[in-house]
């Protein structure tokens, strides 16, 4: 809750950070995934290419679609960006960050989901009601795991706050703590279930029988689909900006300096190359599971969690 | 007393309904008239009781009175106080908007009936609940609560020709004294203890306050008390009643019902069990968490597999009162350990909860009045499309949806992340297994939100969004005036309850303060308005204002950006993967939406699904018939075995009846010799 100008160019780059580069980070795990399955990729900036590409095409709408489905994209990009300007990327003291505690954070994210449901709702076809309902389902059984989650790291850190969880765990010296191991198994596989990817959904099919999220966003098209899957593509940086701010945000800047800011800078991006890998390390390795295997995929994150929260009790 | 203060008010409220009620009776042939007049009535006098509840709840001051009717000697005792204040500015704030939404509503079924007897008993059951709450004495309390639970089984039963309406009505006013003879007895052993069992001296509330019944019996009382309250609140296993009778009812009743009466039951929870009998013991407050979370997750998963779109907003109450029960019992237990802040805490987040509840949910109850009222259709499976038809009625339908899904920016969510926080500070028990517990009772509450949010997608995609699934009977049109005026307050104060937090937190501080002693409004609103801080910045903090200003800056930088003419929009049919045209009937509906949580939770429910296949002609197509029937299994449970047991002791006693007038003789004449012999 600081007013000075210094924090706000932080917090403006950081939102300028998080919305440009998130095509980059989709282009460098499809680059490595295609180097991974033996293709040729089409580049690290196509994302960017494909995003300008569809704002300059024709919006077909369904007969039927009502101002719920033109408003969605916008609804989504708009969470999604504040989402963005709340998790702490590149400073843990952005002033946003305050607005909105980690609880809150999950349902901004969570308001989005709700629009692009109804949107998937909206166009009245099969498919669409399928992806919405199949998304819902996944998201309720997220939820839960999810504060489990975040319940053991509050424990760790005592606040739900995101910049002081991160201001705690950068202070204190590096050290394994079993309850925050735990913890981030967990996280990681609700991170793969909330932003739908291989082994939950996979966000490159169109085959009926396996979409989840892309089914709900089947009827979008022109600017509404660029604004989707740009949104999609922040989600997956936010989630993964959200892991490395809660388990390993050793580099962030602290202040507003210059020269911490170029640290920070450097130390993300490696964090993310690094992430970027292991996304694509288990979607080559693991194939797509059966839509109703997801529960017992949670049900394996809420334990992990639970123990997370055992061990703490009993061995912190 | 000034007349300008709460208690007089309060009262004058009360007086104006019960001559409403009275005044309906002489104006039955001028029906028009009578509606007009009774529902601007009854909004000026809602008007008063909420100028009334907020002066109370914002002074913090306690008033009282002595009047003397009722039976000699036992005057009925008045007063008012920040918790009663609290739930009459609740009450009275919904029975205005609901009273503004009745002018159009009920006009429009004067075509069919006369509204004389929904009017008197509308008044009546205002009335009855404003009555419990400013009641200070057991026979006063029973008494307006009994006006309560009889006027409302009038108005379940309004649609009286449809024997499922009897049914409900039957069920709802069985359940309802089951609830009352319970609180009774809770009532009889503290009046019991405070002034011995000789007299009735013990029957004010301030008596039973100083009462000493030691521990088992204190522990008898508690729990009778809360069960009793709870028979009213539809918690379970004591709900089924409640999905039952509210879609019976007129939708304008379902809301007060919904919105209302089952706060009322709230209050009765907290009136008696944490005011006068005090919470002694944490097991106390550990068994209504427990009951509370069973409560919420059991009534959101029935909500899902409803296909009647007042059944959803039923159990979905259900599910509400469940976490404010939730929040309750956290308060009991922090205050058992003397956690006189995290008490304030977890207490703020249920009132606060009680109180969106009412808004949001009287806007839902309503909304789904104009959409009966419009297409005479509560079937969600024959519904789809009205965006385009109601407008109005669902943007406001939405604004509702959102608030009950726990969406950030809308009235439910301040409260649910209100009582997450009460959760996350559990580490500070000094008891072991709550320790451990806690936590797994916050991630059930977290399940129940999600549930929610899919629930009230469920409910407005399929009923407003899509296509029609059944050929329209009437004529869809969009609700009246009046009936939009009434859900757009609604829907402004869901909002508004949403944004502005610590303001309505720093009004009801005086709640907690005086059932809990502690507070959190100078810790809640340390930063200033625009932050809710509910214990210190440190720990957690949110700001719905700052939040909403960044989503919609965002979402208007970026239709500013992109919603430009540089590529234009055509309306095209969906594409059908190039078989026929698609119909209406291939979009998912309520039934297949909520499909696969039917398949992971269906061990809950008594499922029964089967699927006929027919040939109609050799070589024809074969007609596939799906049938779906989902069943409560509580009712199995709790409620055949002694239905049954009922209905075989009865049947048993009915062979003494035979119709003779000699063997009736016979009877008397026995009993009067078995009498005189041992007289």
């Amino acid at each position: 809750m600081t007013n000075s100008s210094s924090s706000i160019i932080v917090e403006c780059l950081q939102v300028a950070t998080v919305v440009f580069l998130a095509p980059l980070f989709t282009g460098w795990v499809r680059l490595l995934k295609c180097r991974a399955q033996a293709r040729t990729s089409a580049g690290l900036l196509q994302p960017y290419r494909d995003i300008y590409k569809l704002f300059f095409k024709e919006v077909a709408l369904a007969e039927n679609a009502s101002w719920i489905f033109r408003f969605t994209p916008y609804m989504v990009f708009g969470a999604t960006v504040m989402a963005g300007a709340i998790i702490p990327v590149i400073s843990t003291r952005a002033p946003l960050s305050a607005t909105a505690d980690i609880i809150a954070l999950v349902a901004i994210f969570a308001l989005a989901r709700f629009f692009s449901a109804l949107a998937g709702m909206d166009a009245g076809t099969a498919f669409g009601g399928m992806g919405s309902s199949r998304e819902m389902m996944v998201a309720s059984l997220a939820e839960p795991a999810m504060l489990m989650s975040v319940f053991t790291i509050s424990l760790v850190n005592r606040s739900t706050s995101l910049s002081q969880m991160t201001h705690v765990i950068v202070n204190s010296p590096i050290m394994l703590r079993p309850s925050l191991a735990f913890a981030l198994l967990a996280f990681a596989l609700i991170a793969i279930a909330e932003t739908g990817r291989i082994p939950v959904d996979n966000p490159a099919t169109h085959l009926e029988l396996t979409m989840i999220h892309e089914a709900m966003c089947l009827e979008f098209s022109g600017r509404h689909l660029a604004l989707i899957e740009w949104a999609k593509g922040i989600k997956l940086l936010l989630f993964a900006s959200l892991g490395i701010a809660l388990f390993a945000p050793w580099g962030m800047a602290t202040g507003g300096t210059l020269q911490s800011l170029v640290i920070s800078y450097v130390t993300l991006t490696a964090k993310l190359a690094v992430i970027g890998v292991a996304i694509v390390l288990i979607e080559t390795r693991l194939a797509k599971m059966r839509i109703f295997r997801v529960p017992e995929f949670l049900g394996a994150a809420f334990l992990l969690a639970t123990l997370g929260m055992l061990s703490y009790f009993m061995l912190e | 007393m000034p007349f300008f203060s709460p208690l007089p008010l309060a009262f004058s409220s009360i007086v104006i309904f019960l001559m409403m009620a009275g005044l309906a009776l002489l104006l039955q042939n001028r029906q028009t008239f009578l509606v007009n007049m009774a529902f601007f009535l009854s909004t000026v006098s809602c008007g008063i009781g909420l100028y009334a509840g907020f002066e109370a709840v914002a002074s913090g001051s306690m008033q009282t009175m002595i009047m003397p009717i009722g039976l000699p000697d036992l005057p009925f005792y008045i007063r008012v106080d920040a918790l009663s204040g609290f739930f009459l500015s609740l009450a009275s704030l919904t029975g205005l908007m609901v009273s503004i939404y009745s002018f159009d509503y009920v006009k429009g079924i004067l075509s069919a009936r006369k509204a004389t007897k929904l009017v008197v008993f509308y008044c009546l059951f205002m009335a009855g609940m404003l009555l419990v709450l400013i009641s200070d004495d057991a026979y006063f309390f029973m008494s307006s609560w009994e006006l309560m639970a009889l006027s409302s089984f009038f108005l379940v039963s309004f649609e009286d020709e449809s024997a499922e309406n009897r049914r409900a009505a039957f069920l709802y006013i069985l359940i309802a004294h089951i609830g009352a003879v319970m609180i009774l007895l809770s009532f009889g052993i503290l009046a019991g203890f405070a002034a011995g069992f000789e007299n009735f001296m013990g029957y004010r509330f301030s008596a039973m306050r100083s009462a000493e019944p030691g521990m088992l019996w204190a522990s008898i009382a508690f729990f009778l008390a809360f069960f009793g309250f709870a028979s009213k609140a539809g918690v379970v296993p004591l709900h089924v009643w409640l999905p039952e009778a509210h879609p019976a009812a007129p939708s304008n009743i379902s809301a007060l019902m919904s919105a209302v009466m089952l706060k009322i039951a709230i209050y009765g929870i907290l009136r008696v069990c944490m005011d006068i009998i005090g919470v002694q013991v944490w097991w106390w407050g550990g068994v209504v968490l427990v009951i509370g979370l069973i409560t919420a997750v059991m009534g959101i998963l029935y909500a899902l597999m409803q296909v009647d779109i007042k059944r959803v907003l039923a159990y979905s109450s259900v599910e509400h009162v469940g976490i404010i029960t939730v929040g309750i019992g956290l308060s009991m237990i922090f205050t058992s350990f003397e956690l006189r802040m995290l008490a304030a805490l977890a207490l703020t987040a249920a009132l606060y909860h009680c109180l969106s509840h009412s808004v949001f949910k009287s806007l839902l109850f309503m909304a789904a009045g104009s959409v009966l009222h419009s297409t005479g259709e509560r079937n969600m499976e024959r519904l789809g499309g009205l965006i385009h038809k109601l407008p109005w009625t669902s943007a406001l339908f939405l604004v509702g949806a959102l608030s009950i899904a726990a969406m950030p920016l809308f009235g439910g969510f301040v409260s649910e992340w209100l009582t997450f926080q009460a959760f996350l500070l559990s580490p500070v028990l000094p008891n072991a297994l709550l320790k451990i517990l806690f936590p797994l009772g916050a991630a059930l509450l977290a399940l129940t939100a999600a549930l929610s949010a899919r629930c009230f997608v469920k409910v407005f995609a399929v009923t407003f969004l899509g296509q029609r699934r059944a050929v329209p009977t009437t004529e869809t049109h969009e609700a009246g005036m009046s009936m939009r005026l009434a859900m757009s307050i609604a829907a402004i104060s869901s909002l508004a309850l949403g944004l502005f937090p610590s303001f309505v937190i720093d009004w009801i501080d005086t709640v907690p303060q005086s059932l809990v002693k502690g507070r959190i409004a100078s810790s809640a609103g340390a930063f200033g308005w625009m932050w809710l801080t509910p214990i210190s910045a440190e720990r957690a903090s949110y700001s719905a204002p700052i939040v909403f200003i960044g989503i919609f800056a965002a979402v208007a930088v970026a239709w500013l950006a992109f919603h430009g003419k540089k590529a234009a929009t055509r309306r095209s049919a969906t594409w059908d993967c190039g078989f026929e045209k698609m119909t209406p009937r291939m979009q998912y509906n309520s039934t297949s939406f909520a499909m696969p949580l039917r398949r992971i939770f269906g061990f809950l429910f008594v499922v029964s699904e089967s699927v006929r296949t027919s040939h109609a002609q050799p070589g024809s197509a074969p007609r596939i018939r799906y049938s779906l029937r989902i069943e409560d299994r509580l009712w199995y449970v709790f409620y055949k075995p002694f239905s049954d047991a009922a209905y075989y002791l009865a049947k048993q006693a009915n062979r003494l009846q035979h119709g003779r007038m000699q063997i009736y003789l016979l009877y008397s004449f026995i009993t009067l010799i078995t009498l005189l012999v041992f007289a």
